[in-house]
């Protein structure tokens, strides 16, 4: 069989999930002795091909139209791609842009759709695992189609490494200018006065604090060990904590010394944008995910943890 | 203006839970509006008070979701539908397209001048369908909307992508558009509006209805499997009063060097 991963670029460059998808396609169609193709469509295609052709990839496919990403425009060339190449799976990586396309394709080629997939396997058929219930669960769904459209969470595999030999192949997609009615204008940095990925040790609160006036008690263990006060997606949104102080996937990636987590659920989006050296988690939900990446764990109250922490430090 | 917003209650589960077969038994499960049609719902209520015009709440689901349904209306939609028949719930996954299918059709009936969704729901986390529904209906879209402009002929849109980065969009109306959270900041309904939404009409249309016959819900995806998933980590958990388990993480803290 023949898998096909669809490539993401933002501002000139491939992103890191493109090349986790690659190592996917690799052992998807390692599975059946099968080939891995690689679009890219829009930017400096003949560069991205360059850098796409990785160890296992066999033929590369670039669509020359626009510099960035634009969903009408990938999808009508994603769709004449996969009808070109009919490979058995597409697959693309469960970003923003990712999640903009590959729905529109997979409907207009009426082809069975699965997202954020942790985990594949193909033997007689696709089966994909994926968690639900914020990750608390997890489930393996059978696809019984001849193909089938996934999207593959980054960070679920290694990048692909080395130099292949693959081909490349200018594809002459057809763009209907007028089924585009979408245009992207500009992008905008969102900042601020505070950079929690230069911090050492930070402190980061979540859900579980539950109002804005308790976030008193995160701040005083911030004070004692002279840490950068940082938040999860529930705090920005409720306008506890400025934008500025968001770790996760659409916040700031951050690799402090020290990382503890209070009243984090971890959600796959939240810690993805966590590489600490050493990782703290207080919780009192003992399925709660964070535990998976945490290295040491209080499954307890916070409000009554966090405060006899404090304590404990201040007599440090 | 007409906004259509489509609407899912999305479960959690308990704390402590058992799986039986592939179902998770209700007794261990939560349910309530999903996170993010709740802004979603408040951004389409906000523009028809400022504009005039009514927002429908569109739901897919069997006769228990009438409660989180009934909080849309106590939260400023003007009437709410619910789809659901036998088909619908023979299915063992209702999957984005398949969703996608049944909203296209009640959009089709209802004629919206635009389609408001959340970016996803909490609990199975597809995020596909809003782009899904979009195609279905030959619409344009915008995903991920974390601010909005609407003009007569075109939504200008800021898309909220990875680290901290905004894309800025302009969208041709009629359009589907996915909000995401942090948008704006959900009313709480008043004990009058919930009380009033208790006792308004609840529209209910099957399959037959919106003129989709059972072939529309063909899907050949089928769960195999539900678990708890193996601990990949290898997390020391302190156990003890709060007091015992802070001077375990304190003795980690110290000898991690950082408070020097």
């Amino acid at each position: 069989m023949t898998v096909l991963v669809v490539a993401e670029h933002r501002r000139g460059e491939l992103r890191d999930p493109s090349f986790e998808a690659l190592t996917a396609g690799r052992e998807l169609a390692d599975a059946t002795g099968g080939d891995l193709h690689v679009g890219v469509v829009g930017g400096d295609v003949e560069r991205h091909a360059e850098r796409l052709n990785r160890e296992g990839v066999d033929l590369v496919h670039t669509v020359a139209h626009g510099e960035e990403f634009n969903h009408d425009v990938s999808t009508q060339a994603i769709a004449q791609l996969v009808e070109a190449v009919e490979p058995t799976v597409l697959l693309a990586p469960d970003t923003v842009n990712g999640l903009d396309y590959l729905p529109a394709v997979a409907e207009r080629l009426d082809l069975p759709l699965v997202t954020d997939v942790i985990d594949l396997e193909y033997d007689e058929g696709l089966t994909v695992t994926r968690e639900l219930y914020e990750g608390k669960v997890e489930t393996t769904l059978s696809i019984d189609a001849p193909r089938a459209a996934i999207t593959v969470r980054p960070g679920s595999w290694p990048q692909a490494e080395g130099t292949g030999d693959a081909e490349v192949d200018a594809f002459d997609a057809t763009i209907d200018e007028s089924a585009v009615r979408s245009t992207v204008t500009g992008f905008q940095e969102i900042g601020g006065e505070v950079d929690v990925a230069e911090a050492d040790v930070l402190v980061a609160v979540g859900r579980g604090i539950e109002s804005e006036d308790n976030l008193e008690i995160v701040r005083e263990l911030a004070d004692v060990l002279g840490a950068t006060l940082a938040a999860s997606r529930p705090v920005i949104d409720n306008g506890w904590l400025p934008a500025d102080r968001q770790v996760g996937q659409s916040g700031k990636t951050v690799s402090p010394e020290l990382y503890i987590a209070v009243g984090i659920s971890g959600t796959a989006q939240h810690v993805s944008g966590v590489r600490a050296e050493t990782f703290v988690a207080i919780n009192d939900d003992p399925n709660a995910p964070i535990f998976d990446v945490a290295d040491y764990g209080v499954v307890d109250d916070l409000f009554e943890v966090v405060p006899a922490l404090t304590e404990r430090l201040k007599r440090s | 203006m007409k906004i259509l917003v489509t609407i899912t209650e999305a479960r959690s589960v308990d704390t402590i839970f058992e799986i039986d077969g592939l179902d998770i038994d209700d007794r261990y499960l939560s349910s309530d509006l999903n996170e993010w049609d709740a802004y979603a719902l408040e951004e389409a209520v906000r523009r028809t008070e400022d504009e005039g015009g009514e927002v429908v709440a569109v739901t897919i689901g069997p006769e228990g979701v009438e409660g989180t349904i009934r909080q849309t209306l106590a939260k400023g939609a003007d009437r709410a539908i619910r789809v659901w028949d036998e088909q619908l719930a023979a299915l063992d996954l209702l999957d984005p397209l398949t969703k996608a299918a049944v909203l296209g059709a009640v959009v089709d009936a209802e004629r919206p001048d635009l389609v408001f969704t959340g970016v996803q729901s909490g609990d199975d986390a597809f995020g596909a369908t809003p782009i899904a529904l979009a195609s279905t209906l030959g619409w344009a879209w915008g995903t991920v909307v974390n601010d909005l402009r609407l003009e007569a002929s075109v939504a200008h849109v800021h898309r909220e992508l990875e680290g901290n980065l905004e894309e800025l969009t302009d969208v041709e109306r009629p359009a589907v558009l996915s909000i995401q959270t942090g948008i704006n900041e959900p009313r709480h309904a008043s004990l009058r509006d919930v009380t009033e939404a208790q006792q308004a009409d609840i529209a209910v249309r099957d399959l037959a209805d919106l003129g989709l016959g059972g072939d529309a819900l063909t899907s050949s995806i089928d769960q195999t499997a539900l678990y708890e998933p193996e601990r990949e980590g290898e997390a020391t958990i302190y156990e003890g009063s709060p007091e015992e388990t802070a001077a375990e993480l304190a003795t980690v803290i110290e000898e991690t060097g950082v408070m020097q």
